[in-house]
């Protein structure tokens, strides 16, 4: 595989040494001049010197025949339409983006990037999982797969609780794979009771929220738990 | 017509103040407050500082009911990401990306965006100087 790096920062350095290790090629392109002088010696001529959101740096990187562009410098503007110019332009089969600034994911999604990595959304969906006043935690979003993880609790008065896993009612398009109980993950076989007070890893298609939170919570207004959740209200 | 300028430098300040005196509602846009002095006293159009790829403040400039929307910060890439989020996100049909690079502006445009290109439209007037300069005898 070959892969564009844009943005040597460490989030780009860190993915660049990793696809050493796996093997892959490579080439990252920095515009700053003395983080470019600090890594050409590690990185060598996989290190371009430009601004990555040039379409002629892209260019000399090799976007043309490269397998991914990982975009994650520290600007999302440049990040997006460094995605935008990879898809329009230039056919790249795959890209991933960094999100700086949460209140940008939708810009993200607007515009079809593959997939988006955002650190402090993750951090926020770590520390809510830590948080047991957390009943409802969105963990992960697979936007080309269709798919999500989310975590969810089961409350006293679900249809669910103490029943075993073959034999609750879920809603279509709703797969719970894991429970989380006192601190240790339990596989979710098809005999295992679900108690109340369970953490439950469901992977889900987006949208099936609202039924999927009916079924576990049903005490509660979908669009509140969701509204608990998000994480929009996030400023610079 | 309600227009949304996003950028307040030389360009965004002076469209602003020609709309407004062509009698239309203007909403101008700049992180920095310190660009509305290019506005002059008394502009009668509203100011929002804020950044333009954040949705909540494209809404409190009026985006949902804008008419055209022009983005011209000193940023080639902050002017086409606003611009495209005003067109896709809110539909406004008539949204305005100045774009210096001749080849970012071509490929946005390409893919429906209004992009305006100043060093594309310098180039073409350099040229038609150039190709008006009388040509010299002497030395023949």
């Amino acid at each position: 595989m070959f892969v564009v790096i844009v943005g040597a920062g460490k989030v780009g350095l860190n993915v660049a040494r990793s696809l050493t290790h796996m093997g892959h090629e490579f080439i990252v392109i920095e515009q700053r001049r003395s983080r470019y002088d600090l890594l050409r010696p590690e990185l060598e001529e996989r290190l371009l010197f430009g601004d990555g959101t040039e379409m002629w740096v892209l260019e000399e990187a090799g976007i043309v025949r490269c397998d991914l562009v990982v975009a994650v410098t520290g600007d999302d503007e440049d990040n997006v339409v460094i995605a935008q110019l990879a898809k329009l332009e230039y056919d790249v089969p795959k890209v991933v983006a960094r999100v700086n600034n949460p209140r940008n994911q939708p810009t993200f999604d607007l515009l079809d990037v593959d997939a988006t990595v955002c650190a402090a959304t993750m951090m926020i969906s770590m520390i809510q999982h830590e948080l047991p006043s957390h009943q409802f935690v969105p963990l992960l979003s697979l936007k080309r797969e269709n798919m999500e993880l989310v975590e969810i609790e089961v409350s006293d008065d679900s249809p669910s609780a103490h029943l075993a896993i073959d034999d609750i009612r879920l809603p279509d398009g709703v797969l719970v794979t894991a429970i989380l109980r006192e601190g240790t993950a339990l596989l979710a076989r098809g005999s295992e009771v679900l108690l109340p007070g369970d953490q439950v890893l469901c992977l889900l298609a987006p949208g099936r929220e609202k039924e999927l939170i009916r079924s576990f919570l049903p005490s509660r207004k979908p669009e509140e738990v969701q509204a608990q959740a998000s994480i929009d209200t996030i400023s610079e | 017509m309600y227009v949304i300028i996003v950028g307040c430098g030389r360009v965004g300040s002076s469209m602003a103040k020609q709309l407004v005196d062509e009698g239309h509602d203007v909403v101008v846009v700049d992180e920095d407050p310190s660009s509305f002095r290019l506005l002059g006293d008394g502009f009668p159009g509203q100011c929002v500082v804020g950044a333009a790829l954040d949705w909540d403040v494209l809404r409190q400039a009026g985006i949902e009911g804008a008419d055209a929307f022009a983005a011209a910060t000193d940023g080639d890439n902050t002017n086409i990401v606003c611009a495209l989020i005003a067109w896709r996100a809110f539909e406004v049909r008539c949204a305005i990306a100045r774009v210096y690079d001749p080849l970012r502006a071509r490929v946005f445009a390409r893919s429906g965006l209004h992009t305006v290109c100043p060093t594309e439209q310098a180039r073409v007037m350099m040229m038609d100087a150039v190709h008006a300069c009388p040509i010299s005898t002497t030395g023949e």
